[in-house]
């Protein structure tokens, strides 16, 4: 490893090994850093070390699965058109991996064992080495069994190579996450020993009697068809503690700004099953960037950022006062918590958390809107609503009449006073290259069965065999995502950006690493399958994904293969 | 998924070279051998024929294949499959009364997939001395999203010790009532049935109020046990539990028992009561 080290870097990764012996992080997580921008590992070659370290949350200690021994691990950080090369050494007793989120790599150096690699063995190193080709905030994370649940998760810049299209003074990344002190197995087999294992925030009698919730009609109703209403993110604060950067809310990390400045927030969520709804009261902020792809600029005061997505936004405070960053989970049962201000130490009113929402039958798939009188089979679990598909134990349900919910805000959003950032919302900045209408289109249910925690693409578990979704090379596909069940579903393909179907004109919809598809939505993307290899495309809420929720896409040819 | 895959591939192989040696266009955009591209240039297309699938895995031109093929094993196992433990145990009390104290349990542990499942259920009861407890063992599966289906066997442990084959279906009906219906044929021949439903009413998000009614019915009648054909006994509890974690909940309720038709006027004549009522306290435990 210092056969490959710089001096500066080496300074780096000695201060890094002595801080996380006493707890610490690395520099740009640190709380009331003063640099305009955080400190990052840079240059053409980086070596990065996995291994166990300990933690703590808000004074609570645990165990974690660290990058370079910490939660999260280093900042990258790239310029676009070099080459990089990363190698990683594992120190666990198990395999290991890193897969760069959303940069484009040739399909071997994605960082997928059994599907791009072979994975990282213990005691081995593993050098990745690829083109850097385009720009924007990312990050990156184990793809190996849970190890990100348990900690193996770091954000990623890669400057541009031109001028930056939205200019900063000052600029602070923002990693969320969700930490529990249950083994994320263990979590897994509550939720399948006992549905809705984590939720402490039912519908009770109690609460009907109060005039609380659904009323007793609507309650009926939803009992007949097994449904839960509050059953809105599996793992809820009951067991996780929601983290700014390492942080838990007591530990306030702070992100320090001068009054006037242009302040750049890279928000990443990095978390394992955690949707946040993100807003800084008092404070607009106007999106630059999603998911790294630069987007037209607009103000909004509230956004939903879901696993693995990330969003840049400029904030422009003025006053000599603190902000609260506030991330709460959708389902209001917690949230991370940080602060915006001049100096170090001071707070700002942190709103508590707000009423949990419910679903509604939009959620299920019952969009009612515009068929008035149009005899619908509404039927749940109609095998007509899904052609093709195996409707087994692990199906609970076919959303009858999925919606395009790309201008619906998201869960937890409906009554927020204020404006809130929607996918439709989201416009590419530059045309993107690839505006063709689509030859091909697919469809690609996402189903589930929350009673079993059971959870698949067209009602088959990877690990039973699922077949890949093909492509050809440089075909232009349209990918219609069906959400049959009533959780929010943010799907990944790796290798490509997928183009966004949402009412923009073909060249301005937004390039996408990851959409969330909204239960009961039927979400489209187009895609030109440019890059050949193996591709991993899944479910990013970790416990999805392990429950059978992944796919291969190939594309074909390979270079140097014939058509 | 080395196996699969390469089923696949042998069988898509021929097709596969046809299927290119007819289009020229593939990897060139599809729709250059779409007629109607032109037409729907703001629809998306009907959906059309996939290619077939690879016959060679990427990795494999970078990787030693034997890794691979390890790792892709391991891909395909650490996505959905995944065996767990589950130990339920839904009533362990006592039920104070005139007379000795009763006690009863009953539970089930099981172990397995999502479909599949070894499932080892046990009940029984006793006052001064153990009078009743029994012991199956079942393989479960999950046959529709709500219901599963359970094979197996039974030992009775008490009594005459009788052995049976079990057919039972349990699993979460519509207005979420949890039903368990099970089947018994003795190696005597003789045929027997139980029936449970009960309900989960959350009070609070901590109490929990339950009513449960259970049925026997036997179709002849087995002296040995002091069974009548016909109902043979009736059970219908109401315990209010109260939820420390989602794994333990100590409970408070009322169970009433009575033995029904010939089975009670057995027990009269047996000097015992046919019916009764008692409080019951208990725990209920899941992990």
């Amino acid at each position: 490893m210092s056969r490959l080290a710089d001096l500066p870097r080496r300074r780096f990764l000695t201060g890094a090994a002595a801080l996380s012996l006493a707890g610490l992080l690395p520099g740009w997580a640190r709380s009331a850093a003063g640099e305009a921008s955080p400190q990052a590992l840079s240059g053409e070659r980086i070596d990065l070390t996995i291994g166990h370290a300990p933690l703590r949350i808000d004074g609570r200690k645990g165990h974690a699965i660290a990058i370079n021994g910490a939660v999260p691990g280093p900042l990258i950080r790239l310029k676009q058109g070099r080459n990089v090369r990363i190698a990683v050494t594992n120190t666990l007793d198990e395999d290991t991996s890193i897969h760069w989120h959303g940069v484009l790599t040739p399909s071997h150096m994605d960082g997928v064992p059994g599907l791009s690699f072979p994975g990282i063995k213990p005691g081995q190193t593993f050098v990745y080495e690829f083109p850097v080709i385009q720009a924007g905030t990312y990050w990156y994370h184990s793809h190996s069994g849970v190890q990100e649940q348990m900690g193996h998760y770091a954000p990623m810049i890669i400057d541009p190579a031109g001028p930056e299209p939205a200019p900063y003074d000052r600029e602070h990344v923002i990693v969320l996450s969700d930490h529990s002190f249950l083994h994320p197995h263990e979590i897994i087999a509550r939720l399948k020993r006992q549905a809705g294992y984590f939720n402490r925030r039912r519908q009770t009698l109690a609460g009907l009697l109060a005039g609380k919730d659904q009323p007793l009609g609507e309650r009926l109703e939803w009992s007949r068809m097994r449904m839960d209403p509050t059953d809105i993110l599996d793992v809820t604060g009951s067991t996780y503690a929601y983290l700014v950067n390492g942080h838990g809310p007591q530990s306030n990390w702070t992100g320090l700004f001068s009054p006037g400045e242009r302040v750049r927030l890279r928000f990443v969520n990095a978390a394992a099953m955690t949707i946040f709804n993100l807003r800084i009261p008092g404070l607009p902020m106007t999106v630059v960037q999603a998911d790294g792809q630069d987007i037209r600029p607009v103000e909004t005061d509230e956004l939903q950022i879901s696993n693995a997505e990330t969003f840049d936004v400029i904030v422009h405070p003025t006053a000599d006062r603190a902000y609260a960053i506030v991330a709460e989970a959708a389902d209001s049962s917690g949230m991370a918590r940080a602060t915006l201000a001049p100096r170090p130490g001071m707070t700002a009113q942190v709103p508590p958390l707000r009423r949990r929402p419910l679903l509604t039958m939009r959620d299920m798939g019952m969009d009612m809107s515009g068929h008035g009188g149009h005899a619908m089979d509404m039927s749940m679990r109609n095998p007509k609503n899904a052609p093709g598909l195996k409707l087994g134990p692990g199906v609970q349900a076919i959303a009858p009449m999925p919606a395009d919910r790309t201008g619906d805000r998201g869960t937890g959003l409906a009554d927020a006073p204020h404006r809130v950032l929607v996918y439709a919302d989201l416009e590419a900045l530059k045309p993107n290259l690839d505006a063709q209408p689509p030859a091909r289109t697919i469809d690609v249910h996402l189903t589930g069965n929350m009673e079993r925690f059971m959870w698949s693409f067209d009602g088959a578990a990877y690990s039973e065999g699922a077949q890949p979704i093909t492509l050809r090379r440089d075909e232009r596909v349209r990918v219609n995502l069906i959400n049959d069940t009533m959780m929010n579903h943010p799907i990944h393909l790796h290798g490509h950006f997928v183009e966004l179907v949402n009412g923009k004109p073909a060249d301005r919809q937004p390039r996408k690493h990851t959409v969330n598809v909204m239960p009961g939505a039927k979400l489209a993307f187009d895609l030109t399958a440019n890059a050949p290899g193996d591709w991993a495309f899944h479910c990013h809420m970790l416990l999805h994904m392990h429950a059978g929720m992944f796919r291969v896409v190939t594309v074909r040819p390979l270079d140097g293969e014939a058509a | 998924m080395k196996a699969t895959l390469g089923l696949v591939a042998l069988a898509t192989l021929a097709t596969a070279s046809a299927a290119s040696a007819q289009d020229p266009h593939a990897g060139h955009g599809a729709q250059a051998g779409d007629p109607h591209a032109g037409h729907e240039a703001h629809a998306p297309a009907a959906p059309q024929e996939p290619p077939p699938g690879p016959t060679a895995f990427d990795a494999d031109r970078h990787f030693p294949k034997a890794e691979m093929d390890a790792a892709r094993a391991r891909l395909r196992h650490e996505h959905g499959h995944m065996a767990w433990s589950k130990v339920m145990i839904d009533r362990l009390e006592l039920r104070p009364g005139a007379g000795p104290d009763i006690y009863a349990w009953d539970g089930f542990a099981s172990y397995g997939g999502d479909i599949d499942r070894f499932v080892l259920k046990s009940r029984g009861e006793g006052a001064r001395k153990l009078e009743a407890a029994e012991v199956e063992a079942l393989w479960g599966r999950a046959i529709t999203p709500w219901f599963n289906l359970q094979m197996g066997g039974r030992q009775d442990l008490q009594h005459d010790g009788r052995t049976y084959g079990v057919v039972a279906v349990e699993g979460l009906a519509p207005y979420e009532l949890h039903l368990d219906a099970a089947l018994y044929l003795s190696t005597h021949g003789d045929l027997s049935a139980r029936f449970e439903a009960s309900h989960d009413y959350r009070v609070t998000q901590r109490l929990i109020l339950q009513p449960r009614a259970e049925a026997h019915l036997s179709a002849e009648n087995v002296p040995s046990q002091g069974v009548g054909a016909g109902l043979s006994h009736l059970e219908l509890g109401l315990r209010l539990r109260y939820v420390l974690t989602p794994d333990w909940a100590p409970y408070l309720g009322v169970e009433h028992e009575r033995a029904l038709g010939r089975t009670a006027r057995l027990a009269r004549a047996a000097g015992e009561n046919p019916r009764g009522t008692r409080l019951v306290v208990g725990l209920r435990a899941g992990f």
